[in-house]
């Protein structure tokens, strides 16, 4: 039947808190409302308000809490209402989440899951659009999600609240309305696998989150050209499928990873620069990167021309050929 | 009041390690003996001795950078908190943690946190964690004057008040945010103050004086552990170093630190312990020879000890290695 990515992430927290009494979801309007998003939909009218309770409009608090709730026992889902609204629980998540583990040799573990709804394409403008992924790719002791698929949505979910280790969550939330024909619950491929979406010759899409459509949808189009794209779909950018990467450039000869953060220092570089030391000389052209530009995060009528689109990347994958 | 013979000498016995251990520490760093940074808890032992001595086995705290002191009030072995400080496998956290990051959850010590306000929504949390599953367990969270300014010191005091979070803020107030006056920096003129729009319960307390912070501690642990409230209070104290060990703490005016040391909390301890005939000098000197000797001793095993094997690098950052 189809579902749609935000059904499938609600599905997924139902079905985890009904399993695990120790799964607690919190955050800013989670409860009565069920989440801006709906993502936390009936979840206090079915666990109570001592398992999904609305927050102060404090995220440092928030994500604080949740590692001294994880400490003791809880496996606490915490969400952060909107991308931008991550940066005042930084620190939390970078000096004290990510590194307890390691500086208690192992004797702390934080199964912290913190739900980041990101990205643009919702008109939103700045803080409600951003796309701050890769800050957390570059801490060691988290893990850095993004489903692409409503499936993905359920199935990484699920993994990331069963996970030990912290997981931050990155919810495409223009794909919150993508269907997909699936039956819940699924599982899909675990963390650090990326899925080949669509098989092809010519050159390799990278992506993850929201762009994974995007690339799809380019590939479907490039077929006019008489181009045969393949579509990588990254998933986890913390653990990284290096290996599934490499195979995919030695078969095209060619990268081009797509994602909505600026190109500057983005999650692109690492993976161009992984491709550069392990499938250097399988190459025809340099990897390239399709981003947003390097500005703050446009309005509403101008964000379709700082997202990335089809039409940007096919000139992409013109440039590539044509090098 | 009526004091038992060995609870007094245990709270002497904890300051006394603690101002023989952080002398040591400041003398080593001097020498150059020591790794990283070091921040000396002198002048400061009552709160945590008062505190800490309060707390059942199954409390927690969690700490600052300046955390050696909170670590020995609760009974982290000298060995564990010297190894630490010299970055060797005996350490608390085996060499990886350093001064600044004192762990040990077998003995409910949450961390060091090397952000200033970094511990307190991580004990609000905890002591939360405690209250849902039905235990009375407490929180002590201590930080100094400057933390209050941090955004997490007000979430972390309307989350405690808003969800019943068993956990006491406790402030030792020793008169500078780093190098900065108190006078200049804390705008509400009293830590205290800035508990009551919060509906949390404060109080003010000399911290020169151990009775008078245990005395407070037991009645604001009693009070949260029973009630589920949280509470602040606010140690008056004075750090006789600087902010770290090698700052030239020409902030201080020159006659200040005399002035302190004149209300020195081992000092006072001394007095108010052998003046109404409680215990004897002897007995004091015997329990302070012993601590010099054990602080000694456990420097000494310290430097002796392994350093970490480089592959202890890649441990212990994810749960498994992907």
């Amino acid at each position: 039947m189809a579902i749609t990515m935000a059904q499938a992430l609600n599905t997924a927290l139902h079905d985890a808190m009904a399993e695990d009494d120790k799964v607690v979801m919190f955050g800013e309007d989670v409860g009565i409302l069920g989440g801006v998003f709906r993502i936390t939909d009936k979840l206090q009218e079915r666990f109570g308000e001592g398992r999904c309770f609305d927050t102060p409009l404090a995220e440092s608090g928030i994500v604080g809490t949740a590692i001294g709730m994880a400490m003791y026992g809880y496996k606490p889902v915490v969400e952060m209402q909107f991308d931008g609204f991550t940066y005042p629980a930084f620190e939390q998540i970078v000096s004290h989440l990510a590194k307890m583990r390691n500086r208690s040799r192992g004797t702390v573990q934080l199964p912290v899951v913190v739900r980041i709804p990101f990205g643009g394409g919702i008109g939103a403008v700045e803080h409600h659009s951003e796309s701050p992924e890769n800050y957390f790719a570059h801490v060691a002791g988290l893990k850095v999600v993004s489903p692409g698929t409503p499936s993905d949505g359920y199935s990484l979910l699920r993994e990331s609240i069963s996970s030990a280790d912290p997981v931050l969550f990155f919810e495409p939330k223009r794909r919150y309305w993508l269907k997909e024909d699936a039956d819940l619950p699924v599982r899909t491929e675990p963390f650090g696998r990326a899925v080949v979406r669509r098989a092809g010759t010519t050159a390799t899409l990278f992506a993850y989150g929201p762009m994974v459509r995007t690339c799809m949808e380019t590939a479907s189009a490039a077929e006019d050209e008489g181009w045969d794209l393949e579509v990588v779909d990254l998933r986890t950018l913390n653990p990284f499928d290096s290996a599934t990467v490499v195979e995919s450039v030695k078969k095209t000869g060619r990268a081009i990873v797509v994602h909505e953060a600026q190109v500057f220092s983005g999650f692109g570089a690492e993976v161009a620069a992984q491709v550069a030391e392990r499938a250097f000389y399988h190459l025809e052209a340099p990897v390239l990167r399709v981003g947003g530009f390097d500005i703050p995060y446009p309005a509403a009528k101008l964000e379709e021309f700082f997202l990335p689109d089809v039409d940007r990347i096919l000139d992409a994958v013109q440039r590539s050929l044509s090098f | 009041m009526i004091e038992d013979r060995d609870t007094l000498l245990g709270l002497w016995q904890r300051m006394t390690r603690i101002r023989r251990f952080e002398e040591r520490a400041s003398t080593d760093k001097e020498a150059d003996l020591l790794e990283g940074y070091i921040h000396n808890y002198s002048g400061q032992e009552a709160i945590a001795t008062g505190i800490i001595t309060q707390l059942r086995a199954d409390d927690w705290i969690t700490s600052t950078y300046r955390n050696h002191g909170h670590s020995i009030a609760r009974d982290v072995p000298l060995e564990a908190m010297t190894g630490e400080l010299l970055g060797r496998t005996t350490g608390v956290c085996g060499g990886k943690g350093g001064s600044m990051h004192a762990v040990d959850q077998d003995l409910g010590m949450i961390g060091g946190m090397g952000i200033v306000a970094g511990g307190m929504p991580i004990a609000a949390g905890a002591a939360l964690a405690a209250r849902r599953r039905g235990q009375d367990r407490v929180a002590v969270t201590f930080f100094g004057d400057g933390a209050v300014h941090q955004g997490a010191f007000h979430e972390s005091m309307t989350f405690a008040a808003l969800f019943n979070c068993p956990v006491i803020f406790v402030c030792e107030n020793n008169l500078y945010a780093e190098t900065t006056a108190v006078d200049y920096h804390l705008i509400a003129g009293s830590v205290i103050a800035m508990a009551e729009p919060y509906g949390v319960h404060a109080t003010q307390v000399d911290g020169m004086d151990v009775f008078a912070v245990r005395d407070a501690a037991e009645q604001l642990i009693a009070r949260a552990r029973y009630t589920g409230r949280p509470a602040l209070l606010e140690a008056m104290t004075y750090r006789y170093g600087g902010q770290y060990e090698g700052d030239t703490q020409t902030y201080k005016p020159p006659q200040e630190v005399a002035q302190w040391r004149a209300r020195d909390p081992l000092l006072t301890f001394r007095r108010r312990v052998t003046e109404p005939g409680l215990l004897t000098h002897g007995d004091l000197d015997e329990v302070a020879e012993r601590s010099r000797v054990e602080v000694a001793d456990a420097f000494a095993a310290a430097a002796l000890a392994p350093w970490p094997d480089p592959s202890v690098l890649l441990t212990d950052v994810y749960t498994e290695i992907s």
